[in-house]
């Protein structure tokens, strides 16, 4: 029988052009996205039509987790001491160089006030395994979270307009809370408010949905 | 694939064959850096976001003990939607003010949030009807809806009746504290419909 011979052949494949689609992805996603901020809890937003972005800067920012634990968190570094400083004097919390520093380079704050000197010492984790992610109290007894709203609009300065009062809510957050927390503001005059939400399409048919593709064909 | 020719015979000593250096192959072997740039594909896929969240606007009212300055509805433009417990709601035509309302009992509907047949139909529905009646200046009418959320409600169904209010771009709307006769309403609707 003859033999029919294979002719050998080489298993090494050519690498370089899978490493320049791989370096092209890891281009794009370097330049197209941006980190995803520190979160004190996971909070799964409602979806909304609304598509008016989220501004970076000048926002307060509360985070309501599914239990109604309420978090601060505000953003530049400037504002944040100023925001600290304010609260340790007005509040006699005695807090530390090193406790105001790990309040200006963190996230968000959920805690009643009193707590702040213990919440402000730990790590992150410690906080998580002391349980001191309590939230900042909203009832009307004590309702700290006025105080929060007061003094992170001391600690805007001059801009005042530009601040965003957003509230970033839970989908299961019970509605109650919510209403605490409406109220809160309203007591405060606070009438603007943004609620984050995930952008979802217009349904089909409907009054939106029509004006969304009318823009669409001019 | 391109190559670069590196042997080392450059321009002059090709043809009279100076000294023999043995050729060395300049491909690199690739495997290690497409795994490097994979796994920071990876790292970056799940530690940014693509998106930004968006926002939607909410404006309340100003509290006014002012009577002149609050807005009177009208029974007849007027639309109640209540939120109840497991994504249920519950809407009633006008306002509600006659005690005696309920005697009727097509008077109370429950509905839901889906697409078609829900809450979203009935808006459309009255938001029509209420356009075709003319007020006193002979001008169109406004539907006007009022939003009681139970305490039972979540922060979804909130977003997703405001949303709504979007959706058929309903201009006037209210939340409002819901009363105790609402809360009865539900309960009464709930038990009818065998809800625990």
């Amino acid at each position: 029988m003859p033999k029919v011979k294979m002719p050998r052949k080489s298993t090494n494949i050519d690498m370089t052009a899978m490493c320049d689609v791989a370096f092209l992805l890891l281009t794009f996603f370097m330049l197209a996205t941006k980190f995803k901020p520190d979160e004190p809890v996971t909070v799964v937003t409602p979806s909304s039509i609304n598509t008016t972005l989220l501004p970076d800067s000048d926002v307060l920012l509360f985070t309501v987790d599914k239990d109604g634990r309420v978090f601060f968190s505000m953003d530049g570094q400037p504002k944040r001491r100023k925001l600290i400083e304010d609260l340790n004097t007005q509040y006699k919390l005695g807090l530390d160089e090193k406790e105001i520093r790990n309040f200006v380079v963190g996230a968000s704050v959920g805690t009643p006030i009193k707590d702040l000197k213990t919440y402000l010492s730990m790590s992150e984790d410690q906080r998580k395994a002391g349980g001191l992610d309590k939230g900042i109290p909203t009832d009307s007894a004590n309702n700290e979270l006025g105080a929060w709203i007061q003094y992170g609009i001391a600690a805007q300065g001059t801009n005042l307009a530009k601040v965003k009062y957003c509230i970033k809510a839970d989908n299961e957050t019970p509605y109650p809370k919510i209403k605490e927390i409406l109220e809160t503001f309203k007591s405060k005059h606070i009438q603007k408010l943004n609620l984050v939400t995930n952008l979802e399409e217009p349904p089909k048919g409907t009054a939106a949905w029509q004006e969304l593709q009318g823009t669409k064909q001019h | 694939m391109a190559e670069m020719d590196t042997s080392s015979s450059g321009g002059k000593g090709k043809k009279h064959g100076g000294t023999k250096s043995k050729k060395l192959s300049t491909r690199v072997d690739m495997t290690p850096m497409v795994d490097l740039g994979f796994l920071l594909i990876t790292f970056f896929m799940l530690t940014t976001t693509m998106s930004k969240p968006k926002t939607m606007d909410l404006i309340m009212p100003k509290d006014t003990e002012n009577e002149k300055e609050q807005n009177k509805v009208k029974e007849s433009t007027a639309l109640t939607i209540l939120l109840g417990k497991d994504n249920r709601v519950y809407y009633y035509e006008g306002l509600a003010q006659d005690p005696n309302a309920s005697a009727d009992p097509n008077f109370f509907k429950a509905t839901s949030f889906a697409n078609t047949g829900g809450i979203r139909d009935e808006i459309i529905r009255k938001r029509d009807e209420v356009a075709r009646l003319r007020n006193s200046k002979g001008e169109p009418e406004d539907v006007v809806v009022i939003i009681k959320a139970d305490d039972d409600a979540n922060y979804k169904n909130f977003v997703d009746i405001l949303d709504e209010m979007a959706i058929n771009r309903i201009q006037r709307y209210a939340t409002v504290d819901i009363s105790e006769q609402d809360k009865k309403w539900i309960k009464s609707t709930e038990t009818a419909n065998g809800v625990q």
